[in-house]
């Protein structure tokens, strides 16, 4: 029997969902065994060429991390969707947006401007831009633009399974690998992980006090915390409530809240609408001035509640 | 009419690259460029954001080396809260650093570069990767390999929570402490870890030094140039990745100049190509003269090879004792050739890994004082580190009611990326001088950006 092909790339990441798939250690060279690994630019040797001479859905299941942030990152995605009989989301990045996501409550140009003119290391009196026209070299040296704004690999190809978290957990890579090997694909669409809330298999869940009612939030660098009980318990924001479970609750277990990279449960569609919510149905006041002082207390709640999803969200970016 | 070889992606790094190559009428090299294709924009997305969330936020420019950025990050806020850690804290940090450096060079050692040295550089495309390697040094220290560094990956994931990302970093401390127990297995790894840092130099020494193609090319003018050296040492000079005064020595090795971190704006300056979206930095008093190497052109390096040259040594005695030994064996100081970049990174996976034992056999690494809680806030905060592939600055400014105002970050791979540019080019030319050697791998090009180990992601943040 062939072994399967698969492959492995990135849009716009940060490796850390390569090395999801490194941290399955000794189960790697298991996976050289079972399937062919034919297109990994972190790891192997093939090349873009490589790849296009593959015949159409060749490649059993290409697994594809990072948020799509580039041109030539939709023209990848898109070859890499024709090659391949299935596409895997793999991370936070290429499931939600991701990280890079946030990039989505600026304008392309404020982030352009500030790199590449502001900070106050750089030298540019020209005011250049890469990619920018009118040298030498240009045409030969095209450079792939800008996009206006992130978003998740679903919007520019068909997704058939995600791996949420940032990074997913090598189990949830394991897990999505061994759906290739044996073939047996669930529903298209499925996310991979827990369908309740990271809360349901918190170490802390049995301290969490039912009916909680909070007038102030604690930031991180203002208090201490019992490092067994519930952060919620303590004041401190943590977004287990709203989020997916399935971590391994890592950042809980390093005594640190939630920061949702495994973003919605399944009847769930926005993440960080759902943090809020159920932020609301914990404050404990009816009086607007009082609110306003609560709310003060939770600073950029956007940028907390949507740091892995903004790009998928119903926000979705500055318009 | 010229012609041009594109290598599409560059392989075996973290990032996104592309290498041109245009050839004249003769087959010559006329230019080699470096392209960058991604960019993220953490410098200005990080505006607007809880101060206290940044360790978090900004490791995020990089999976492979989280670590630095939350280190850097968490110094830079100790700073902006103008607060110190605990000496309990600051040995935790320390550690889960130590552990990080020791995991991440081997990563580089046989999964990313390693496919150079133990397989070839000639070797058919299939062969070239971690799988190749294993074939070529046997099962028996691969899997050992696989298991050390998931071992001590495991190390950071007891005390910092994710062994990919780590969360225990905060103003004036960490979020977490050991116990008793816990010790006695960081202990246990540790003295393993070393074992195997001892164990993969001895490697080292007999299939790559005993390489007589390598050995040449470790002497060669082809993977050469000589430049600026940059990166941080502690009170006696010795290496440091943790904390120290930033030393940089020129060409000669005679040293050119020191600062604390808090003035890196008097000594570094970065510029644009429109064709890459990498930043290049240079140093500033020098001046940038273009891609040339020489006292009077400000391009410096950073990273392994850079760290050993700018020091008087290595902290800890089997370290040292390597470094005297390259050193003794390649008979110039500094060292300028790009491959020695891999001995100078083995040499501190053993620093590493016999920091980590130091600090484990710490009676008091259990200790239950690992905060000190921020009272004031300023305007400003800087971090730095060494980063595996080099000196990382994060600069912040905040308001008073601690919301990220400006963000400024200087990246390992930025600090290199001249020379890269450089290195290439002149592996191009050798490669290329004639039309009659096209046959040989366009790989050798590429092994001159992998010996810097650079991660493109972080130089593209």
């Amino acid at each position: 029997m062939t072994k399967p092909k698969i492959a492995l790339y990135w849009c716009s990441s940060c490796g850390g969902c390569e090395e999801s798939v490194l941290d399955m250690a000794e189960q790697l060279l298991t996976l050289q065994d079972m399937a062919d690994i034919v297109f990994w630019p972190v790891a192997m040797d093939y090349k873009y060429d490589d790849l296009e001479s593959m015949k159409d859905g060749e490649i059993s299941a290409t697994l594809i991390n990072g948020a799509i942030r580039m041109e030539e990152q939709v023209s990848m995605a898109k070859l890499l969707r024709k090659k391949s009989a299935h596409i895997i989301a793999h991370g936070s990045c290429a499931h939600l947006g991701g990280v890079v996501g946030l990039a989505n409550w600026f304008t392309s140009e404020d982030i352009l401007k500030r790199s590449y003119e502001e900070v106050p290391t750089i030298t540019n009196p020209q005011r250049d831009r890469p990619g920018k026209t009118g040298c030498k070299t240009d045409t030969a040296l095209k450079l792939s633009p800008f996009l206006e704004y992130v978003t998740p690999l679903d919007r520019v190809v068909d997704v058939d399974l995600y791996i949420p978290g940032c990074p997913p957990t090598p189990t949830l890579v394991k897990e999505a690998i061994m759906t290739v090997l044996n073939g047996s694909w669930p529903d298209r669409g499925t996310i991979l992980g827990d369908k309740r809330a990271l809360c349901h298999t918190c170490p802390r869940k049995d301290t969490r006090i039912d009916d909680l009612k909070i007038k102030r939030f604690n930031r991180l660098h203002e208090t201490e915390w019992d490092p067994k009980e519930c952060f919620l318990n303590q004041h401190i924001i943590c977004l287990g409530p709203a989020t997916r479970g399935g971590c391994e609750a890592r950042c809980i277990n390093g005594n640190m809240p939630c920061r949702a990279c495994f973003g919605p449960t399944d009847n769930v569609k926005d993440c960080g609408a759902k943090a809020i919510s159920f932020f609301s149905s914990i404050i404990d006041s009816r009086d607007e001035t009082e609110l306003m002082t609560i709310l003060k207390s939770i600073p950029d709640p956007a940028g907390l509640v949507y740091r892995y999803s903004t790009a998928a969200s119903m926000l979705e970016r500055k318009r | 009419m010229t012609r041009r070889i594109t290598i599409d992606p560059i392989t075996r790094l973290e990032g996104h690259g592309r290498i041109n190559i245009f050839l004249d009428d003769c087959g010559h090299v006329d230019k080699v460029y470096l392209q960058v294709p991604d960019f993220k924009g953490f410098e200005k997305f990080c505006e607007g954001r809880a101060v206290e969330e940044m360790p978090t936020l900004t490791q995020k420019i990089c999976g492979v080396c989280p670590m630095a950025h939350h280190i850097a990050s968490s110094k830079a806020l100790d700073d902006l809260f103008i607060v110190h850690p605990p000496t309990g804290a600051t040995r935790l940090r320390e550690l889960m650093y130590s552990a990080f450096i020791f995991e991440d060079h081997l990563l580089h050692f046989f999964f990313l570069g390693g496919p150079d040295l133990f397989v070839g550089a000639n070797t058919p495309t299939d062969q070239r990767n971690i799988f190749g390697v294993i074939r070529k040094i046997g099962e028996t220290i691969g899997r050992k390999m696989i298991d050390i560094r998931n071992r001590v990956r495991g190390i950071t994931a007891m005390i910092a929570g994710s062994a990919v990302y780590p969360v225990s970093g905060l103003p004036g401390g960490v979020s977490k402490t050991i116990t008793h127990e816990q010790q006695k297995e960081v202990k246990a790894v540790a003295a393993d870890a070393l074992a195997f840092a001892c164990e993969t130099m001895k490697l080292f020494d007999r299939v790559v030094l005993g390489n007589r193609v390598f050995r040449n090319w470790l002497n060669s003018d082809i993977f050469s140039s000589k430049t600026y050296y940059m990166g941080i040492v502690d009170s006696e000079g010795k290496v440091n990745f943790y904390d120290g005064k930033i030393r940089i020595i020129d060409p000669s090795g005679n040293e050119f100049t020191s600062f604390y971190a808090k003035d890196y704006l008097n000594h570094l300056e970065e510029r644009i190509e429109t064709w890459s979206y990498q930043k290049v930095l240079y140093l500033k008093k020098v001046g940038w003269r273009g891609y040339s190497d020489g006292k009077e052109n400000g391009i410096y390096r950073v990273g392994p090879l850079a760290r050993l040259n700018v020091s008087t040594g290595m902290a800890t005695p089997l370290a040292h004792a390597q470094y005297v030994r390259m050193y003794d064996a390649l008979g110039t100081r500094p060292l300028h050739n790009i491959l020695a970049y891999h001995w100078a990174r083995l040499i501190e996976v053993i620093y590493a890994a016999e920091r980590m034992l130091e600090l484990a056999n710490d009676d008091d690494l259990p200790t239950s004082k690992i905060r000190t809680l921020p009272s004031h806030i300023q305007s400003e905060g800087i971090g730095v580190c060494e980063a595996p592939r080099g000196t990382l600055f994060h600069h912040y400014t905040a308001t008073k009611a601690g919301i990220i105002g400006k963000v400024n970050l200087l990246v390992a791979t930025q600090n290199n990326a001249a020379a890269i540019c450089m290195s290439i080019e002149k592996a191009a030319r050798a490669i290329f001088q004639s039309d009659s050697n096209e046959n040989l791998d366009s790989n050798i090009v590429e092994m001159a950006f992998r010996a810097y180990d650079p991660c493109l992601a972080c130089a593209t943040h």
